[in-house]
């Protein structure tokens, strides 16, 4: 059996710093390491290959050329070996030019039985590419998934959340399955895991390797125009008390009051 | 003139995209599929729809996303459209993502805003985890965008006198995936949408039975309990409806305060509507009170019940 896991590449959300007077964003010089949807999609196709054994898992990232270091950590978490592609021509893809990028990438990995992504990334939560490289790829999507059991005769039980119901749904492989954080704790990878990892092999894949070319994936071919992306404006006044207690929720209740926020 | 095309599986939102629609000056349909289509076309009608494509077709039940993006791709021809709108909701996500493949163009999905301007449609949604609203425009000659519900009021337009049902003339194959089971979910009681007063919870509330001494905060307040992602959908001590923020629901009450959560930007986007946030929580240093207009920084333990003990003797 071979699961696929795609995963992003994402800076550091906690760390971006707003630009006071342009309300921008500042990115550069950000650490960066994976989402957490996708880590929740490797760590499920590893316990399904710690279970079953004939399990071979790949991860799959476009990115950055820092996904160099930080595919690593999918190879400790255990992935049995990596395909990156960190070429500038795939920088600013939509996600039309995304999808297209990973649907290439897997049909020349060529054999699979399960592709796992998160439902979203953790920065843009567009959620299309699921149901994009199932279009691609011709394959049926099983969205949203917080429980995966892999039956017998290559298919998949799986239990999926939705806003106002849980759907129990069981489809045959070859299938593109999304996963939401409750599928399961990701692990952190002990440093032997880490120290093993360097052992595991990762391939670097260029445009020419899959097939793309210019006039297919990055920023010149992108559907979609950016007119701004700010932070919203928002003044809090960020008083703080501190000290003995009787004394901050006396201060509390008076500033709450002369808001008139509490009840007469 | 090339038209709109409106769909959701929620009538409510359905009707929001309608009455959104109808301002366009364009031809608005709305597709409906399932049994007694025919019946809700009625209810669009008034909300702007001049046409509704339905379908009773087998193949629809259960909407699984490839083959309800297939029947809206065929639909979207025969309709003329190159706006499709649809809701939202996490299988209307996934519905316009695909179908947006099938069409080969581009997407908004999570729309929190959209408005006309200069002749194009600009759509704003949150980005970078929440830190920023991204405002986009799609430059595809067809655009399908997915818009969170409540984001248009729905307002009903005319009577729909001259409106007519048609039969969407459909080729589907059923979908490979298999409904098996579907287990509603319970409905919780409180409505963080819509309190006036919300206690909210995280991590840093240790035990399932300190939701005691935080319920008793927020009846004192007159107010509802909500938390953080990791309280209803690890913990399960609150219903999901409960769990404010991206992936949860936005609030905006007169009155926000969270205790012993660290104010990561998941959950502190579905604060940005309150009138003034409160802050408890023993570590000063958490993001939380940089969004906060009044912060506690001390233990919750000592700090929830002196509140309510002093708001009692008020």
């Amino acid at each position: 059996m071979h699961i696929i896991v795609c995963m992003k590449q994402i800076v550091d959300l906690t760390k971006i710093r707003i630009k006071a007077d342009t309300r921008e964003p500042v990115l550069e010089g950000l650490p960066v390491r994976f989402g957490d949807f996708e880590k929740n999609a490797l760590e499920e196709a590893v316990r399904i290959k710690e279970k079953r054994g004939d399990v071979k898992v790949t991860a799959v990232a476009v990115g950055s050329p820092k996904l160099k270091d930080t595919i690593k950590e999918a190879l400790a978490i255990g992935a049995d070996e990596a395909v990156i592609l960190t070429d500038p021509l795939f920088e600013g893809s939509d996600e039309i030019g995304t999808a297209r990028t990973l649907a290439r990438v897997i049909q020349k990995i060529g054999e699979y039985d399960v592709i796992l992504l998160g439902e979203g990334s953790t920065d843009d939560h567009t959620g299309q590419a699921p149901s994009r490289l199932a279009e691609l790829l011709g394959l049926a999507q099983v969205t949203y998934v917080r429980e995966l059991e892999v039956l017998e005769d290559k298919r998949i039980r799986a239990v999926r959340d939705l806003e106002d119901a849980l759907e129990v749904v069981e489809v045959n492989l070859p299938a593109i399955v999304s996963v939401t954080a409750e599928l399961n704790q990701p692990r952190l990878p002990p440093l032997t895991a880490i120290l093993k990892a360097a052992r595991k092999p990762i391939k670097t894949w260029g445009p020419n390797d899959i097939g793309v070319t210019t006039g297919e994936v990055g920023a010149g071919v992108s559907t979609i125009i950016v007119l701004s992306n700010l932070a919203p404006a928002q003044q809090r006044k960020e008083v703080i008390f501190e000290g003995d207690v009787d004394d901050v929720v006396n201060e509390l209740l008076k500033a709450l009051e002369r808001e008139g926020v509490l009840a007469a | 003139m090339s038209g709109v095309l409106v769909y959701s599986e929620r009538e409510s939102v359905a009707l929001e995209l309608l009455t959104f629609a109808s301002k366009l000056e364009r031809p608005v349909a709305v597709a409906l599929v399932g049994q007694e289509a025919a019946a809700r076309a009625k209810n669009c009608f008034t909300y702007g729809a001049q046409r509704a494509y339905t379908s009773a077709d087998p193949a629809l039940t259960g909407l699984q996303a490839d083959v309800l993006a297939e029947a809206l791709a065929q639909i979207t021809k025969q309709a003329d459209a190159d706006v499709i709108l649809i809701g939202s909701t996490l299988r209307g996500r996934e519905v316009a993502s695909r179908l947006a493949q099938k069409l080969n163009v581009g997407c908004i999905t999570d729309a929190n805003g959209l408005r006309f301007e200069d002749g194009r449609l600009v759509a704003t949604r949150y980005a970078l985890g929440g830190n920023t609203i991204s405002t986009q425009v799609i430059k595809s000659p067809v655009q399908v965008i997915a818009v969170m519900p409540q984001t248009i009021q729905a307002m009903p337009t005319g009577d729909g006198g001259s409106a007519e049902v048609v039969e969407a003339k459909l080729s589907l194959a059923p979908s490979p995936v298999k409904m098996v089971e579907r287990r509603p979910k319970q409905a919780g009681s409180v409505n963080v949408e819509s309190a006036e007063v919300i206690v909210c919870i995280g991590r840093g509330v240790g035990e399932q039975s300190d939701l005691e001494m935080i319920q008793a905060l927020a009846d004192t307040l007159g107010g509802v309990v909500g938390c953080t992602r990791p309280v209803s959908h690890d913990k399960h001590w609150l219903a999901e409806d409960q769990m404010i923020g991206i992936s949860g629901k936005m609030s905006s009450p007169r009155l926000y305060i969270g205790v012993g959560l660290s104010g990561q930007i998941q959950h502190t986007v579905g604060i940005m509507g309150s009138k003034v946030t409160v802050a408890i929580n023993n570590d000063k240093n958490a993001p939380i009170f940089k969004m906060a207009d009044y912060g506690i920084a001390g233990d919750l333990y000592q700090v929830v019940p002196k509140l309510t003990e002093k708001l009692k003797a008020r």
